[in-house]
């Protein structure tokens, strides 16, 4: 309640005082209609100081989630009422820019960097523009690593420990934007078969793979599990509403811009330019750093207003800035990528669990052992959890990225092979390897 | 014949204008969605081969027999809670029946997100009756994982479609049956077993089924709870995926509609040759006894015991929304009033929304739910059966499928006057709803039309009464019990459903609770206030209930009043 109003009030000054001399420049009206998967406190915020700044224009933010969100766009274009969509996850955009349903626009803004990170702020076509950088990290809950006697987990790797089996919540890629860019980013900064077998690793001592990227840092709040793997401003916003909780960027991490763009066809588009401009001004950025929100603006001038503590991406190169991330690359194999790690871990994550549980139990009775025959069923039983139906190669073969995307864009376009065939048979592989690596680590174990 | 003709003239029309109705509502925009599960992916030719790929894979195979299993074992578990409760309410005096059925009715009104939280924060692997059984005992039940999870939460949601169903069942038999049973010698356990259950058989198996298919088609626990390794997740995930459009998901969502057609259709060859229907009307329903001290002990042992288990969401929803911060903990850390003072400014306009949405969709449910199952059972109209089949169809249809349809098909339809697309107007939100819930007004209408005997209709008809004349004086007011308890399912479901209200809300002052809680619960620091809001949904859709429950019991006293004769009879 207090903080509220005292953000309200912070914030309707701030503004007040920095519109004044320009606030009669402009005369704009009418209704902006913002396509928006965020949260109120964060839409609140935005609209209270845009209305503000802008008396006769009124703000209408239409919550859909990242997905229904576009839906939406598709479905209306025949008849566009919405002005902007604004959203965190980057190849939501791809998806409209694709559609050809987002419009073009220049920033009147200065002193934007051309990158946050490794990642390019802006669209390079000019479609959507970023306005606030997120990355990935682990976030804990203080209580459970308490009561469960665990160390908190600082980097990926610590997150396969033995330790944590049972302990660690992620939702899939397929589900969350920022997921698959999380995903993607170990993928390419340790190479196709080592990346995903450290993911099946981790994975393997998974509780719970949620379907909404907010159902991970829900699961840590709550104590449903002790450890998440999420964006920071989930870890960040529910350390700032009093939960238990602690957030960390690991080394390899990647910044990823959230985003917004005008629609094409938007009926305000006066409006929509002003919003953009508002959103990348200092005013505009400072609104980030509210503790309900906790983004990393763009604006590196923000920075000198953030409190104490806070992430400095343009300062601290420690951030985001250990991998090189290839946009293209990820690109060409998005679905396969996605579809990939349905396969092998959303839909498999018992098995899975299993052999990884297996592996670990085998390991634990053979320290300090030595016993060439076990050691090899080991290293069998875990080559097979690794073992991938395909390689790099194929999965960015153009011919077989297009089976998993099914959107022709002509009727001609040819596609051989189909989704849920390839898919059935890389599950009978995935559960047969998994299968046998239970059989092989127990087999060892009987050895010690 | 041309008699028969006649008469049916009013029930053809109606009848034609319902089928119309199913069919732009339902029908066409659902196959505007569900077509490209028929295409041949490459060439966009017709083909079936999407169908063998569904049972070609281990995936689906699994999913499939999972969500046999867990629909199966749902409404064994919610039968065991349903039946004591209807049994006790019907049959014996018991204080506070009214509040038994009206609280027995609360568990459906879970509100999306907050409902699947609290759940976790009490029986979770870490919450509060887990944590507890931990310190005391070193023990872990797992009650809340995997499939064992969702046939809990699934049995204590909808055990009220069987609780409902049976009671206005039970209530509509007259009491004349029972005591031509006890003249014969029967009574007791024994009469309850062969006579009274027996002729409650319509109400218990509208009931049944509808916990069957809803569990078979519901998507949004497993979601909640994170199993996926059923049908309707497994439709939805490929539905809703980011840039992916596998065919795989309308696949799934086609099989979920045939088979809640083959369900509905075995539920109804189940009672096929049997005939509920009892001509006695007028007494007051069931006979009540009171009970013996030792007995109401008893009775009131289990029906607390019952209700304990089934109200405990809502206990932690209670908790959830006046506690500070819960985490990892038995209870909250501190309690305060501060997310209702946060929600009560934006609550008036969310429950308004909701009230009329709710409300308006559940009235357009028994209407329609009484006209079909009229022409069903009542009149010979050829292809009669399909109004059925077609209602119910919408059970197995997702949220999010009926809404990308409303989209797709009414975006470009203005409508006069408002000059805005009948899509994005607020009127089509009450439509989606009314498709969505008109399964469950329709069951319970249905079980009610096969109690009523159409000997009743005919001796009226004979003293000179017109066919429409009958129905309003004789059938409706015959069904009411039943009526009442399709409008109580559909409104309180009504009030609390999102899949489709997020596709279709295109303004915020059109936004109903559900979307409101929604929101509040995309952001760590709206658990508390979305809990509020959840509160204030379950709060006035329990008062509807009581209220509607009041209604039906004072006219139901009103009717043995008027009974010249009051015998008691004590069994």
């Amino acid at each position: 309640m207090t903080i509220s109003i005292s953000r309200i009030l912070s914030a309707t000054a701030l503004v007040v005082g920095l519109s004044l001399p320009f606030g009669a420049a402009y005369a704009l009206d009418g209704t902006l209609t913002i396509v928006t998967s965020y949260p109120p406190d964060t839409t609140t915020a935005f609209q209270k100081a845009f209305e503000k700044k802008y008396p006769g224009v009124k703000v209408e933010m239409l919550k859909k989630k990242t997905t229904a969100g576009i839906k939406y766009i598709q479905e209306t274009v025949a008849n566009n009422k919405s002005d902007m969509f604004w959203a965190s996850a980057p190849d939501a955009f791809e998806v409209l820019k694709g559609d050809n349903l987002l419009s073009k626009y220049k920033v009147k803004v200065q002193g934007i960097p051309e990158k946050v990170g490794a990642f390019p702020i802006n669209d390079p076509d000019g479609y959507y523009k970023g306005f606030a950088a997120s990355g990935y990290g682990i976030m804990w809950n203080t209580r459970y690593l308490k009561a469960k006697k665990l160390p908190p987990a600082k980097e990926w790797a610590d997150l396969k420990k033995p330790i944590y089996h049972g302990h660690v919540g992620m939702s899939a890629p397929s589900r969350s934007g920022t997921t698959h860019l999380t995903v993607e980013t170990l993928i390419q900064g340790m190479g196709w078969d080592k990346g995903w077998a450290e993911w099946k690793e981790i994975a393997g001592n998974f509780n719970t793979i949620t379907e909404r990227s907010f159902g991970v840092p829900d699961g840590v709040n709550s104590g449903q599990f002790g450890l998440g793997i999420v964006i920071d401003f989930f870890g960040l916003s529910s350390q700032a509403s009093g939960f238990p909780v602690e957030y960390v960027y690991p080394t390899v991490t990647t910044l990823v811009p959230a985003n917004i763009a005008i629609v094409k066809n938007a009926p305000n588009q006066a409006a929509a330019e002003a919003f953009i401009e508002f959103l990348l001004s200092t005013e505009g950025q400072e609104l980030l750093l509210d503790p309900k929100i906790r983004r990393l603006p763009v604006n590196p001038a923000t920075y000198a207003k953030a409190p104490e503590g806070f992430p400095n991406p343009f300062k601290d190169s420690s951030i985001g800035a250990a991998v090189k991330f290839d946009l293209d690359l990820s690109k060409g194999r998005y679905n396969v990528v996605n579809s990939l790690f349905d396969v092998m871990i959303t839909y498999r994550i018992d098995e899975l669990r299993a052999a990884v549980k297996a592996v670990q139990d085998a390991k634990a009775k053979m320290a300090g052992k030595s016993n060439e025959a076990a050691a090899k069923l080991i290293a069998e039983a875990e080559a097979l959890i690794a073992a991938m139906p395909v390689s790099e190669a194929k999965a960015s073969e153009p011919d077989f990225a297009k089976i998993f995307k099914k959107k022709r864009k002509k009727a001609t376009t040819k596609i051989t092979g189909r989704q849920a065939e390839v898919e059935a048979e890389w599950d009978a592989q995935v559960t047969a390897n998994y299968a046998k690596a239970v059989e092989l680590a127990n087999k060892a174990a009987s050895m010690l | 014949m041309s008699f028969i003709a006649k008469s049916q003239r009013g029930p053809v029309g109606i009848g034609v204008l319902i089928a119309l109705f199913l069919a732009l509502f339902l029908l066409v925009p659902v196959v505007k969605v569900i077509y490209v599960a028929f295409q041949e992916a490459g060439t966009g030719a017709f083909t079936l081969i999407n169908f063998v790929d569904f049972f070609r894979s281990a995936l689906f195979r699994e999913s499939f027999y999972n969500s046999l299993y867990v629909s199966g074992m749902s409404v064994v578990v919610a039968s065991l809670i349903a039946l004591p409760l209807a049994y006790f309410t019907t049959r014996f005096n018991f204080a506070g029946a009214v509040i038994i059925q009206t609280l027995g009715i609360i568990p459906l009104i879970m509100p999306p997100f907050v409902g699947a939280v609290a759940m976790k924060l009490l029986f979770g692997s870490n919450g509060s009756l887990n944590l507890l059984l931990d310190e005391w005992f070193g023990l872990n039940l797992p009650i809340m994982e995997g499939l064992n999870g969702v046939i809990f939460v699934q049995s204590i949601h909808y055990f009220p479609f069987i609780l409902i169903n049976l009671s206005a069942a039970l209530n509509n038999i007259d009491r004349s049956m029972e005591e031509s049973a006890q003249n014969l010698g029967s009574h007791g356990f024994r009469m309850f077993r062969r006579v009274v259950f027996p002729l409650a058989m319509p109400g218990y198996i509208a009931g049944a089924a509808l916990v069957f298919i809803k569990v078979f088609d519901d998507l949004g626990t497993p979601l909640l709870l994170d199993v996926n390794k059923m049908l309707a997740p497994q439709a939805y995930l490929r539905i809703s995926s980011i840039g992916i459009s596998d065919p795989m998901g309308y696949v799934i969502s086609v099989i979920l509609i045939a088979f809640s057609l083959l369900s509905l259709y075995v539920s109804l060859l189940a009672m096929k040759g049997k005939d509920y229907a009892t001509v006695q009307k007028g007494g007051g329903g069931l006979s009540k006894r009171d009970l013996r001290p030792w007995e109401k002990i008893g009775c009131y042992a289990v029906v607390l015991f019952i209700l304990a288990i089934v109200l405990s969401p809502h206990l932690g929803l209670v908790l959830l929304s006046f506690g500070t911060i819960w985490s990892y903990a038995v209870l909250p850390d501190g309690y305060t009033i501060a997310h209702y003072f946060k929600v009560v400014g934006e609550a008036s306009q969310f429950i308004t929304n909701t009230l009329l949405y709710a409300g308006l969709a559940a009235t357009l449910d028994v209407i329609l739910g009484t006209a079909i199952a009229y022409i069903v059972y009542r009149t010979g109209i050829p292809g009669r059966k399909w109004l059925d089949y077609g209602a119910t169809v919408s059970l197995a249809v997702p949220g999010v499928v009926l809404g990308i349809g409303y989209l797709r098909s009414f975006y470009n339809v203005n409508v006069p006057f408002i000059n805005e697309p009948l899509a994005t107007w607020w009127v089509i939100i009450v439509i989606a709803l009314t498709i969505r819930r008109l399964p469950y007004a329709l069951r319970a209408c249905i079980a009610a039309i096969q109690q009523v005997s159409v000997m009743l209709e005919e001796a009226a008809e004979n003293l000179g009464a017109t066919k429409s004349h009958t129905v309003r004086r004789i059938v409706v007011p015959l069904m009411s019990g039943g009526i009442l308890a399709g409008f109580v399912t559909s409104f309180a479901t009504a009030s609390v459903e999102l899949s489709a209200t997020l596709m279709l809300v295109s303004q915020e002052s059109d936004a109903p609770l559900a979307y409101g809680i929604y929101e509040f619960m995309q952001s760590a620091s709206g658990r508390g206030p979305g809990a509020a809001l959840g509160m204030i949904a379950v709060i006035i859709v329990g008062l509807g209930t009581y209220v509607s429950h009041k209604i039906i019991e004072r006219t139901d006293r009103r009717r043995v009043a008027a009974r010249p004769v009051a015998e008691e009879v004590t069994a």
